[in-house]
């Protein structure tokens, strides 16, 4: 079997859902003709035509709208929001109504959509093209904020979106699109929602990541073990609502937690996944709980970037402060 | 009916009840008496939810005394199958729609039953963010032109919503992709404290229609036959895949915004008096009484008929019990995630549950 990159997994994830599920429709702006930008609809319109993967006028806020009045008619629209600095004409819809129809209606009419949208710094993209706000979503009630890490989880997990009965917000770490490849049945499995991920198992210090940080995390993991400090990673992957119980379990184990998000700091996730820590597992850390983000800055342009994001260092240094508590 | 911004303003009914063009002939006395009872009915709806707004028992309501001629227009030019997206003082429109009054006063007493519905189950809830649900309407339309269905959707908004980017954004699509949707302004002249001429330079609010390549008319919003007559041409044509309209059908809100407003602090009481006496029920009962032997028996007969259907339905909503407090838990997603359930059980363990 072939290996495919990130964004191959979610054009086959799209055509998988396309092809078994006729209420699947797939538009955004340059999404049809032109495979959309980072090309991950390409080839999508071609194989099932302009009534089921279609381009739109240019206005976010109306493909958010178009998406809740088509989801109440027995669609399940996946929509693309070319980046997520683009997003934000699209609050009002999203947070006003994708998130609360279900809720205000009590069931009568609901929003199975996705809001799909590439996210993150780190591609030397132009000014609004690098932001992390997922925080954002993960603060509205009725709404899931699901961020794959990888081609097999981005596959299983979109499709996951796809198929949930409510609205989904998947962001893309674009940083990862083409980072590296992985062998990606297209077998139609999805991969559960709502649940937090052990990709590394280890006894000394458990670090909680998402997204395209989760690379510089792997590399201080394996730079830490060679000096004989074992970590366990947890992908998050479903930041909303947050998998607690897994991050419990890890931390249980090792007493230390180091959190690592590309995002600004203040009220980031990484908050929230400290706050609960304290109120459920103070007397189990044997540490300070770290967070090792992004700065309370603006994403500075490409050639600055890089100093924002959380850097294999910095990881490294926060672990070393934490492993000093015994 | 098309007709440039320069031309007149589509009306079949003077203010003295008398018909200025023929009425088309599917408008019998049965259905134009029909719309008339729809109209006092609504009235008197309206009046009673006042009531029970200053006597404490609703929260702040909004009154759509002066519109009902729109909202029984445009309801009854649809069919079932159609979609009906309304703005917060579109109750002719929903009671028509089949909605209930003792929904309506639900939602405004402050329960989400409210919008629940036991008939009408695809329309919207009323849409409270301003415009915004244009932008659904859209979405809608396009599931209908999509699934080639031969249906059409109804969006109601008021002249505030026409400032606003969703509702350019929603012509825009309807345009370019030639969406079964009628766009339906009821301009009445007042965003809360802001009248029409501040709220555009635009010499008609239907021309909006125009930058997005759809047709746009004004109808007179007191007329319910001009409404209906226009509404059904517009639906016809969505219907058939013809294409989006824009009606602009013009009244006054004789009513202060809500309940929570008073009106006198930004307009004169000469202009609220002035514009009563355009009042859509009377100019219809004056038709019905010239044309169909309307009388002060079947008048009378009528009023008490509303009047009982209203205190139905207000018992109904009076006699209905707030529900368990815990609801507010559900229906937010369709399973409840593991975090939420323990924030209920927190919840229940706080009241001592």
């Amino acid at each position: 079997m072939a290996e495919i990159n990130l964004i191959d997994a979610v054009t086959q994830a799209l055509a998988y859902e396309l092809q078994q599920d006729a209420a699947v429709i797939v538009f955004g702006e340059d999404v049809a003709h032109n495979g959309g930008v980072f090309r991950a609809t390409v080839g999508l319109h071609k194989r099932f035509g302009e009534n089921r993967v279609f381009d739109t006028p240019l206005a976010e806020n109306m493909i958010a709208g178009l998406a809740v009045g088509m989801a109440t008619q027995g669609l399940k629209p996946v929509a693309e929001i070319q980046f997520l600095g683009f997003i934000y004409s699209a609050l009002d819809q999203i947070i006003s109504h994708a998130s609360r129809l279900r809720n205000r209606t009590q069931g009568r009419l609901s929003c199975p959509m996705v809001i799909r949208a590439p996210y993150g710094a780190g591609i030397h993209a132009p000014e609004h093209h690098s932001e992390s706000t997922e925080a954002l979503f993960a603060h509205i009630p009725g709404l899931r904020v699901v961020i794959p890490s990888t081609p097999l989880k981005a596959y299983g997990l979109l499709l996951a979106a796809i198929r949930n009965p409510d609205p989904v917000i998947f962001l893309e770490p674009a940083r990862m699109y083409r980072l590296f490849k992985q062998e990606v049945p297209d077998d139609g499995q999805a991969i559960a929602l709502d649940t937090c991920f052990v990709i590394r198992e280890g006894k000394d210090v458990t670090l909680v990541s998402w997204g395209a940080s989760l690379y510089e995390t792997q590399k201080a993991a394996f730079e830490l073990a060679q000096k004989g400090i074992e970590s366990e990673i947890i992908d998050v992957a479903t930041i909303k609502p947050l998998d607690i119980n897994t991050i419990l379990e890890s931390v249980g184990k090792t007493g230390r937690c180091v959190i690592i998000h590309e995002a600004a700091r203040t009220c980031g996730v990484g908050a929230e996944i400290a706050a609960q820590l304290a109120e459920e597992a103070l007397t189990i850390l044997k540490a300070p709980i770290k967070r090792v983000t992004g700065y309370d800055t603006i994403v500075p342009l490409y050639r600055l970037e890089e100093n924002y994001l959380p850097s294999i260092a910095r990881i490294i240094e926060a672990v070393n402060t934490v492993m000093e508590y015994s | 009916m098309e007709r440039s911004r320069n031309e007149t303003i589509l009306q079949y009914l003077s203010l003295d009840g008398k018909n200025l063009h023929a009425l088309p002939e599917y408008l019998d006395s049965d259905f134009i008496k029909k719309l008339y009872g729809h109209m006092v009915a609504t009235r008197m709806f309206d009046q009673k939810a006042i009531a029970l707004q200053r006597t404490g028992k609703i929260g702040t309501y909004p009154s759509c005394e002066g519109q009902e001629a729109i909202g029984a227009g445009v309801a009854s030019a649809m069919v079932e199958s159609d979609v009906l997206c309304p703005y917060y003082r579109d109750h002719a429109a929903q009671l028509w729609r089949g909605v209930a009054m003792e929904e309506i006063l639900l939602y405004w007493g402050g329960d989400e039953r409210g919008s629940v519905f036991k008939k009408a189950l695809q329309d919207f809830p009323i849409c409270v963010p301003i415009a915004s649900q244009t932008l659904h309407a859209a979405g809608i339309a396009k599931a209908m032109q999509l699934k080639n269905e031969r249906r059409a959707t109804v969006a109601l908004l008021g002249d505030g919503a026409t400032s606003r980017g969703d509702f350019y954004e929603a012509m825009n699509a309807a345009g370019v992709w030639n969406l079964p949707l009628v766009f339906v302004i009821a301009n009445n002249q007042w965003a809360i404290s802001v009248p029409r001429h501040a709220q555009t330079n635009a010499e008609t609010l239907a021309q909006k229609g125009v930058a997005a390549g759809i047709p746009g008319i004004q109808v007179d919003g007191n007329d319910v036959i001009a409404v209906h007559v226009a509404m059904k041409q517009a639906l016809e044509k969505a219907r058939l895949g013809q294409g989006p309209s824009v009606i602009e059908a013009i009244t006054y809100r004789v009513s202060d915004h809500t309940t929570a407003d008073d009106a006198k602090r930004y307009r004169s009481e000469a202009e609220v008096l002035e514009n009563k006496t355009k009042d859509p029920l009377i100019r219809l009962k004056l038709y019905l009484e010239k044309h169909h032997s309307w009388d002060e028996v079947l008048e009378s007969d009528l009023k008490q008929k509303s009047q009982e259907a209203v205190l139905i339905s207000v018992a109904r909503f009076l006699k209905t019990e707030p529900m368990n407090a815990q609801v507010m838990f559900e229906y937010l997603y369709a399973a409840m995630p593991e975090d939420l359930i323990k924030q209920q059980q927190s919840f229940l363990t706080s009241r001592g549950a």
